[in-house]
């Protein structure tokens, strides 16, 4: 079978050739037809992905494999390669949705810095945000790290050889045409599903050999049982791509123009748009999240996970209650009652699965609490785990009707959002990233160990800052919406609602900043690491991690 | 041979399990709305966006307005005393997609149809501080000066209509046309845009006759927001759910 | 089908179908003879690099 193998990898490098050749081709075709200048820089981008892939190809194709020399100390030749990338731009995209974020929350305490032009305004860049840190910074986490952990609990390359690289590149080159769309003024309007329906379609595509390459892997595995992170991530990858093709239904004004209109309408689309919403948090955000807890945790705390057959029943309780919780974001609105209270129900189950989950991933660390005091980057791990379980815990609460009717609309909202993803999301990546740079890179330890320590109180702090600023802020607006003065009169008007949150604005804007200076702090380390150098520091760390990371 | 056959089903299996999972939940939640009568409500006034409405509801869109503004008045006291009458399901059925947004960082928007002047609403755009000077609205000067685009308007309406919204033939046809003829009173066609589209508002929304701009397409969506449905003759207790 | 059959469907389905999932997830997460498939599972990532 391995000896098919060069034979197979020309004869795919030529399709894949073909095929980009035929992509320019309907890219200058789109250039040359577009109905809108949106759609023809779309083109142009396109014919400019394809370019570049085929002389990619050729370049790979004359080059040497760069994974050779190590590939011989390796019972399993893995594709580290990949993985690599993955990292590479994790950390790129982190620090730019990070960046944007602070720039919206400061536009917020401050509206001048809207320049009120069109592709700077607050509008256009908050869905910017939103899919630079969800889908660019946290998707590339996900494929690096999916790839990555496929790889070693199945003791078995990543299938394919040019197909988790057109995962990579082509799942990349829709962040950029997301991107660029939204400060041009192409979106769908629907929150976390803003690009619009070519953008879908190149995502769906990607998603289906991002999907098959990781079942492939999964069958070529040599250990008898799938691990447990994997299950989280095929969960992760296969209900996403459902999410994505039901609320992605949609009918475009003109083939070679950028305008859709969705198929569903009003009550409808609500509810589809929130049963996708909320499970971009439970399969994107969690699950796989969940799945990196699952690998990496274990991994930098060198014990196996505390229970597996809790994790058995974290998998199963989580995704089947998951899937219902969606109507808690339309509490009190135009859609029915038994859809909002089914929706509550399953919210506050939530709980339950959500912790038992935390329960697994903190105890997995009993027996070595000391590493918390030596490891920055355990305690990092750890402190995701404390804030995964402190936001599921927030949420159900939440969905509570009569919290809810106090809550929604308000920054309360914001702020849950940004203690899962700034807590959890954020810091179980940045474990992550700092776990793989050095094993991907075979280095014998990070940079600096230190400046993960700084990165992770300068980041704290951050967050802290964040979420309590959201807390005061949304529960001061909502009590301050449904305020009567003595006379049965409402008391404030709207106006004063949101000049009242000026001082909260400015702080969340301040505890933004230090996330992001946080973010700078892990790229110079990553970047200092990849060149193999190594800062001279007494032992943050104890001195079995340090010899735990080099055997990679 | 045989065991790596099951090794591959296992994840097969998995694959599918996990999609029965997660599919039922969506399907027992979802698929009722769509059967079930009692989901939008029966009310008088509903029409599809007139096209310039509709030109005005994707600026609305494109600028990302539904970030910081919602459609959803919810019957809570505070609410309904603040913005009007609760929201209806039937008030959003033309929405493709619904515009009830999930935050409030600027006020509710589902009844500010006439709440406001068109002079207002083309200053504030412009400037919303030179009104409201400690509101945190970006400016949007650009919309003033920007003319509308509406060489596709015909090929939007067809795209609704492929989405459900009932939408003529007739008015596929006149689409440009009833596109002119609701920022000019005089225009021949405004009694043939009235019972296409009733109640739609015919004026020069931007003060400026000269050019059709996206200011025009703008204020005219804002000022139809929540005004369609006759709560005369709506009776909630015929709605209940 | 009219609200009350949701209702009423919903309802009964629900709880049966939650508790037979759940049911089973337990029996097999806890049968005694999965116990050796699972710590080996556990110590999958901790085996080599």
């Amino acid at each position: 079978m391995t000896d098919e193998q060069p034979r197979a990898v020309a004869g795919t490098t030529y399709g894949a050739g073909a095929l980009l050749i035929l992509g320019a081709v309907l890219g200058l075709f789109l250039m040359a037809r577009a109905a809108d200048p949106v759609m023809g820089f779309h083109g142009f981008l396109f014919v400019a992905f394809c370019v570049l892939g085929v002389y990619w190809l050729i370049a790979r194709h004359s080059g040497g494999d760069a994974d050779a020399g190590r590939a011989a100390a390796q019972s399993v030749r893995y594709n580290d390669a990949v993985v690599r990338a993955g990292v590479v731009a994790s950390t790129f995209w982190g620090v730019i949705g990070f960046t944007v974020g602070l720039v919206i929350a400061l536009q917020l305490a401050f509206p001048v810095l809207n320049f009120d032009l069109p592709w700077t305004n607050f509008g256009r860049l908050r869905p910017l945000h939103t899919s630079a840190v969800i889908f660019a910074f946290g998707g590339n986490v996900l494929i690096a790290t999916s790839f990555h952990v496929v790889q070693r609990t199945c003791r078995a390359r990543l299938a394919g050889d040019l197909a988790p690289w057109f995962v990579f590149w082509g799942y990349n080159f829709f962040i950029v045409i997301a991107a660029t769309g939204y400060v041009l003024g192409v979106t769908q309007a629907k929150e976390y599903a803003e690009p619009e329906w070519y953008a879908d379609l190149w995502l769906t595509v990607v998603w289906v050999v991002y999907l098959l390459v990781f079942l492939a892997t999964l069958w070529r595995r040599k250990e008898p049982h799938i691990y447990v992170a994997n299950w989280f991530y095929l969960a992760f990858i296969v209900t996403v791509a459902v999410l994505h093709i039901v609320n992605g239904l949609a009918v475009p004004v003109a083939w070679s123009g950028t305008a859709s209109y969705s198929l569903f309408a009003g009550v409808q689309s609500a509810l589809i748009q929130w049963w996708y919403g909320h499970n971009a948090v439970g399969f994107f955000l969690t699950a796989g999240f969940l799945g990196i807890m699952y690998y990496f945790v274990p991994k930098q705390a060198e014990r196996p996970v505390y229970s597996y057959r809790l994790s058995i029943v974290h998998f199963w309780t989580l995704i089947f209650l998951y899937i219902w919780a969606g109507p808690h974001h339309l509490h009190y609105t135009a859609l029915p009652d038994w859809a909002q209270t089914l929706g509550m129900t399953f919210s506050i189950m939530l709980w339950m699965p959500s912790w038992g989950g935390m329960i697994n991933g903190l105890m997995t660390l009993s027996g070595a609490w000391d590493k918390l005091r030596t490891d920055p980057v355990i305690r990092m791990l750890v402190i995701s785990i404390a804030f995964y379980g402190m936001s599921t815990f927030e949420g159900p609460v939440m969905s509570i009707k009569a919290v809810n009717s106090l809550s929604h609309y308000t920054d309360w909202t914001i702020g849950h959002v940004h203690s899962g993803a700034l807590g959890w999301v954020g810091f179980v990546s940045f474990g992550a990233i700092y776990f793989l740079t050095p094993v991907l890179w075979q280095r014998q330890r990070l940079y600096s160990l230190k400046l993960v320590n700084l990165h992770f109180w300068v980041a704290t702090i951050g967050i802290l800052l964040y979420i309590t600023a959201m807390w005061v802020s949304g529960i001061l607006q909502g009590l301050m919406w449904r305020a009567y003065d003595t006379l049965g009169f409402l008391e404030y008007s709207f106006v004063e609602t949101v000049e009242a949150m000026h001082p909260f604005y400015v702080i969340r804007a301040a505890g933004g900043a230090l996330f992001v200076i946080g973010s700078l702090i892990m790229a110079y380390n990553v970047w200092r690491t990849i060149r193999g150098d190594l800062r001279e520091e007494d032992s943050v760390s104890s001195p079995q991690t340090i010899a735990a990371a080099p055997a990679g | 041979m045989i065991k790596h056959a099951t090794i591959e089903k296992n994840s097969i299996l998995l694959t599918v399990l996990v999609l029965i999972v997660v599919s039922i939940g969506g399907l027992v939640e979802i698929a009722p709305l769509f059967y079930l009568e009692s989901t939008i409500e029966k009310v008088q006034g509903m029409r599809p966006y007139s096209p310039l409405e509709l030109a005005g509801r994707k600026i609305y869109i494109r600028d990302g307005c539904y970030n910081c503004h919602s459609q959803m008045i919810r019957p809570l006291r505070d609410e309904v005393e603040r913005y009007g009458p609760y929201s209806l399901a039937a008030e959003s059925m033309y929405d493709h997609p619904f515009q009830w947004g999930s935050k409030r960082t600027g006020p509710d928007l589902a009844r500010v149809g006439g709440r406001y002047s068109d002079d207002w609403h083309a200053a504030h755009m412009k400037n919303p501080r030179s009104l409201v000077p400690e509101s945190i609205m970006p400016g949007y000067p650009y919309l003033a000066t920007t003319p509308l685009d509406y060489a596709l308007i015909a090929a939007e309406l067809e795209a609704n209509r492929a989405v459900g919204v009932p939408y003529t033939e007739e008015m596929i046809e006149s689409a440009e046309a009833d596109l002119k003829a609701q920022v000019d009173p005089d225009d021949d066609g405004f009694d043939d845009l009235l019972a296409r589209y009733p109640k739609a508002q015919v004026r020069d929304f931007d003060g400026d006759p000269e050019v059709i701009s996206e200011l025009d397409a703008m204020i005219a969506y804002l000022q139809m927001l929540g005004t369609l449905v006759d709560f005369e003759t709506y009776k909630a207790e015929d709605n209940l759910r | 089908m009219a609200y009350q059959d949701v209702v009423a469907f919903s309802g009964i389905f629900g709880l049966i179908f939650f508790m037979v999932l759940f049911a089973g997830v337990l029996i097999y997460a806890l049968w005694p003879g999965n116990k050796r498939k699972f710590d080996e599972a556990a110590r999958m990532p901790l085996k080599e690099d």
